[in-house]
């Protein structure tokens, strides 16, 4: 009888300080020393903040929710069982709260984009505008995340909050849809109305109208 | 396979996620190359995709960060108060519970039988080993002495403790042991209760004249 030979295939995972690091608070957290839970979210505080006012488009309501959010991850953290990333688990109750924040307070009464186009159908870019680069200090400066915020201050929420869980949050598919409560399907339909009604409302900005305006810049000096 | 523009547009942000499948990733590079409209839509997503995912897009409002630490740690202090409260309130209940039960295991002196006398007034702190007497067909017991015992002139009181007489039904003397009965019977001729020293020192006197203990 021939003997099989068996390979062992050892994988050597990188193990990520970082993790380790939240694994190790996550742990005392979860064991009581719940004075630790900021140095736990503090990478994530930025990742909360923004999800929460992508929801709910005002500053004030946005770091009420997002620290509401916060402390409810506390308060239940001992449910956390890792089946998820801990980021994740944090994004998804923020988004809970600001979407249960903005039924209760009905806050949204016209929504300006996005319902004109019935979600089966296809939708057609409005603009074709060049928009090949972007300068990598674009976001360094204030009025161009202004004008990012306001585009997407625009879409209607059900496509903003898709586009926040999946182009902000890095959210996958599944995550998405489970965080919602919505089908794959339509997360996929809903990104891309998304991220092209963002495109529409970007390029022409993006292509030359914000920039070419712009004093000191090659071309446009005034000596 | 061809594919057209709408079809490109359709599948454009699966494209970028790398969401296709071989034969309609290559069939819409193909398209890419000889189409300038659809090469501006798919660097323009790229972009919305680029831009938004960039961690500098939204600033945190100034102060968020301490706000939030101090909601954390009032939060964790106020929950480790909780967890101690609870504590100490689970103690406290146990021990209640058991001195409670202590208690009631040790009043079975106090526990009312039936009272002889439907009138009378149950018994309230009495010295449980106080010597009392009793008659025949009293329904009360007396300070051995009493001189409001009825008792026929040939009969000899019955000594007993107090204890002993609450079992068996008997109700203090509303005279003589008056400051043990559970509520006070006011009696226009009678005196104010005297004090306990005064109890005794008259106690001390009526056993001179009573023949039982003589």
């Amino acid at each position: 009888m021939g003997t099989l030979a068996r390979k062992t295939d050892i994988r050597v995972e990188a193990v990520d300080p970082a993790q380790l690091r939240e694994q190790e608070l996550l742990r005392r957290v979860q064991g009581g020393e719940k004075q630790l839970f900021y140095e736990l979210v503090k990478p994530y505080e930025r990742r909360v903040y923004s999800a929460a006012f992508a929801i709910l488009r005002n500053e004030a309501d946005a770091e009420d929710a997002a620290q509401e959010a916060i402390l409810k991850a506390l308060t239940h953290i001992g449910q956390f069982r890792g089946d998820a990333r801990f980021s994740t688990w944090l994004t998804q109750i923020t988004v809970n709260e600001a979407l249960m924040r903005r039924r209760r307070d009905h806050s949204e009464v016209m929504e300006p984009i996005g319902d004109r186009q019935e979600e089966d159908g296809s939708y057609t870019p409005r603009d074709f505008a060049d928009w090949r680069e972007i300068p990598s200090e674009a976001l360094e400066r204030k009025e161009i995340r202004q004008k990012l915020a306001a585009a997407m201050a625009m879409l209607t929420h059900k496509y903003r909050e898709v586009f926040v869980l999946r182009d902000i949050q890095h959210l996958s598919i599944e995550e998405t849809a489970k965080a919602l409560g919505i089908s794959r399907a339509s997360v996929k339909t809903r990104l891309l109305r998304a991220r092209l009604m963002l495109r529409d409302l970007l390029a022409p900005g993006f292509g030359g109208a914000w920039f070419a305006r712009l004093p000191f810049e090659k071309g446009s000096k005034p000596w | 396979m061809v594919v057209s523009c709408e079809h490109v547009w359709d599948e454009i942000s699966n494209y970028v996620d790398g969401e296709v499948d071989t034969a309609l990733r290559a069939a819409m590079e193909e398209h890419f190359k000889g189409c300038k409209h659809c090469t501006a839509v798919l660097d323009g997503t790229r972009n919305v995709v680029q831009l938004y995912g960039d961690d500098r897009l939204f600033e945190l409002p100034a102060g968020f960060s301490q706000r939030l630490r101090r909601r954390i740690v009032q939060e964790a202090s106020w929950s480790g108060f909780r967890s101690a409260r609870s504590l100490w309130m689970l103690a406290v209940a146990a021990t209640a519970l058991i001195a409670g039960g202590l208690a009631l295991g040790n009043s079975a002196l106090f526990r009312q039988p039936d009272l002889r006398s439907a009138l009378a007034k149950p018994p309230h702190g009495v010295p449980a080993s106080l010597m009392v007497a009793v008659c025949g067909d009293g329904k009360v017991f007396h300070v051995p002495g009493c001189k409001y015992m009825h008792k026929h002139d040939d009969e000899n009181p019955r000594m007993m403790t107090a204890a002993e007489a609450v079992r068996e039904g008997y109700a203090p003397c509303v005279r003589c042991l008056r400051q043990y009965l559970s509520a006070r019977i006011e009696c226009p001729r009678s005196s104010p209760p005297p004090p306990l020293v005064a109890v005794q020192l008259s106690v001390r006197n009526a056993t001179s004249n009573f023949k039982g203990l003589n």
